[in-house]
């Protein structure tokens, strides 16, 4: 039920994200989600490549500090309040988001959430419980 | 044991034979080049005043300087018809030293240097991948021909190429790798990245040229699963060889048969007792092609003559703790390198390469330490990396006194030496 997710440890200077973007392009390698936090020296890469296990290869091999991170998806509809319901729940349980990033596919009418929590296995369980749709790695 | 009849010599007997090889040495250096007899007949000091192994201390030092003023060939005993072999440092700060050896000088640091491999474990069924830089640098000839004295088989790869020695490591099944401890760490990252670590049969590393830390060792130990040892020599005094760690690792037992080491507190000209710490001096007792007398190596270490647990009785020098050259004022206060590798390498979690960078802003020292992150468990947060630096700066703070600058930077982003490393950067000298 979980999605993987690749993080890759990146410092801040010029030509390192190019470096692991072609690293990855020039092998055909697709991206469905990338992120990154804004920081001063160093930052922490993220993102969902649509052959998650070659990627993690290639950087490897490239020399990068790439690490595998298990996600919780979530699939809601594409209206407002939407992520607030869903904040909402993890909140009454008292469980904390570390972090958090949304997007919509084009010829979709729903959003996707990725959320990284501290207790993953009992958020799969809240959500699925209230019904909520989680998403797995293959609908991305 | 190479040469039992030396390395498990009585001290007494080994005594007499330092005093009876001292007093030649100090005689043929005095005869044969000028600048030991016009610094004798300075202080009116004569070669038969040298009665006692203590009288020694009334030599002057022989300083690096000594070896540039003489350069190249001005502090040779013998002509030039003898001298087989020549070889110098790299010379990165104006002329290179330069050793002149005869052929005894030769077959003596063979010698040495087979003593020094059997201590470390190995036997002539060993195969030696030797990655030590061929040329005027002492290391790479002078394991060379300690590796054949042994009987084991040499492979001489040199230095440089880091993809294919790991090729012809795995291919031609070396048993024991003999590099700089930074190119050692190096080589043994890459195979890692490779993935072809399993497929190596290195058992034994012996590493020189640099000084290295216990929890280099360690770490080393852990990613290569050979056993690391540890030996010393300066160009100097002829190179590699003058000193080697035993399977116990309890410091470098000295060829004390061919080296005649003292501790002294140079600032105030003393010399210093079984286990106090200062600067090593070295005498060369049967050198023919360049004696030496009381060489000034600059490294800081200590002596003990205890009697090792291998059995060997040869006096033993602690791990070096850095080079007086080496060691950095950062806002008045003294910090060695080896001191900052302590707490990197004793850290898991972080990559086995780092440097150190020193600059002066607004006229206050900082410094920096960058090193690689290795971990791919600390991506999943980042409070995590946040943490780790954190935890490194606290860990400086209680070693050096200091406040250190920490920088995580990525994988093999710090320039991986072939040769000597240079950890430090000091751009106050600029």
């Amino acid at each position: 039920m979980l999605v993987k997710q690749l993080s890759v440890f990146m410092e801040n200077r010029p030509g390192r994200l190019y470096k692991l973007t072609h690293a990855l392009g020039k092998e055909g390698i697709d991206f469905v989600t990338l992120s990154i936090a804004d920081t001063k020296d160093f930052g922490i890469v993220r993102f969902i490549a649509r052959d998650n296990e070659r990627a993690y290869e290639i950087l490897k091999k490239e020399g990068f500090t790439v690490g595998i991170t298990e996600l919780i998806g979530v699939e809601v509809d594409d209206k407002p309040n939407a992520l607030a319901e869903v904040v909402a729940l993890m909140e009454e349980a008292d469980m904390n988001i570390e972090y958090l990033y949304s997007f919509v596919l084009t010829n979709h009418n729903t959003a996707k959430i990725l959320m990284r929590v501290e207790d993953t296995d009992r958020a799969v369980k809240l959500l699925e419980e209230k019904g909520i749709k989680l998403l797995s790695e293959k609908i991305l | 044991m190479f040469s039992p009849e030396i390395e498990k010599i009585d001290r007494k007997q080994l005594r007499e034979m330092q005093l009876e090889r001292l007093k030649h040495i100090v005689a043929y250096a005095y005869e044969r080049v000028p600048m030991y007899k016009e610094r004798f007949d300075k202080i009116g000091l004569k070669p038969e005043h040298i009665k006692t192994l203590k009288d020694i201390e009334n030599i002057p030092y022989t300083t690096k300087d000594d070896l540039r003023d003489h350069y190249p060939f001005g502090l040779f005993a013998v002509p030039m018809k003898q001298i087989i072999r020549l070889h110098a440092s790299s010379g990165t700060t104006g002329k290179p030293i330069v050793g002149g050896y005869t052929r005894n000088d030769l077959d003596n640091w063979a010698t040495c240097i087979a003593r020094i491999l059997v201590m470390a474990g190995a036997t002539d069924e060993d195969i030696f991948h030797v990655a030590f830089g061929y040329g005027l640098f002492t290391g790479g000839f002078g394991l060379h021909y300690g590796v054949e004295k042994l009987g084991a088989t040499v492979v001489p790869v040199s230095s440089g190429n880091t993809e294919r020695q790991i090729m012809l490591l795995k291919d031609f099944g070396a048993t024991a790798l003999i590099a700089t401890p930074s190119y050692a760490m190096y080589l043994a990252e890459t195979a890692k990245k490779m993935g072809v670590l399993d497929d190596l049969k290195v058992r034994l590393v012996c590493m020189g040229a640099e000084a290295s830390t216990a929890e280099m060792h360690e770490s080393l130990q852990k990613i290569l699963g050979a056993f690391p040892t540890e030996n010393y020599g300066l160009t100097e005094v002829g190179g590699p060889g003058v000193a080697g760690e035993c399977r116990e690792k309890a410091g470098m037992h000295i060829n004390e048969d061919m080296f005649y080491p003292e501790i002294v507190d140079v600032e105030h000209n003393k010399v210093l007792s079984e286990g106090e710490q200062g600067e090593m001096l070295i005498t060369t007792l049967t050198k023919e092609g360049m004696p030496i007398l009381r060489y000034r190596t600059k490294d800081i270490t200590s002596l003990t003559y205890e009697p090792c647990k291998c059995g060997r009785t040869l006096a033993r020098m602690s791990r070096v703790v850095g080079r007086t050259d080496d060691m950095l004022i950062i806002r008045g206060v003294n910090v060695f390198p080896s001191q900052i590798e302590s707490v990197l390498m004793g850290m898991d979690e972080l990559g086995k390469t780092y440097e150190i960078i020193v600059d002066r802003v607004n006229y206050m020292d900082t410094i920096e330490v960058r090193v690689e992150v290795d971990d791919a468990n600390l991506l999943t947060d980042y409070s995590k990396l946040e943490a780790l630096v954190a935890k490194i700066k606290h860990a400086l703070r209680v070693v050096l006194q200091i406040d250190v600058k920490v920088k995580l930077v990525e994988p093999f982003s710090i320039k991986r030496a072939e040769g000597k490393v240079k950890r430090v950067t000091d751009l106050r000298k600029k």
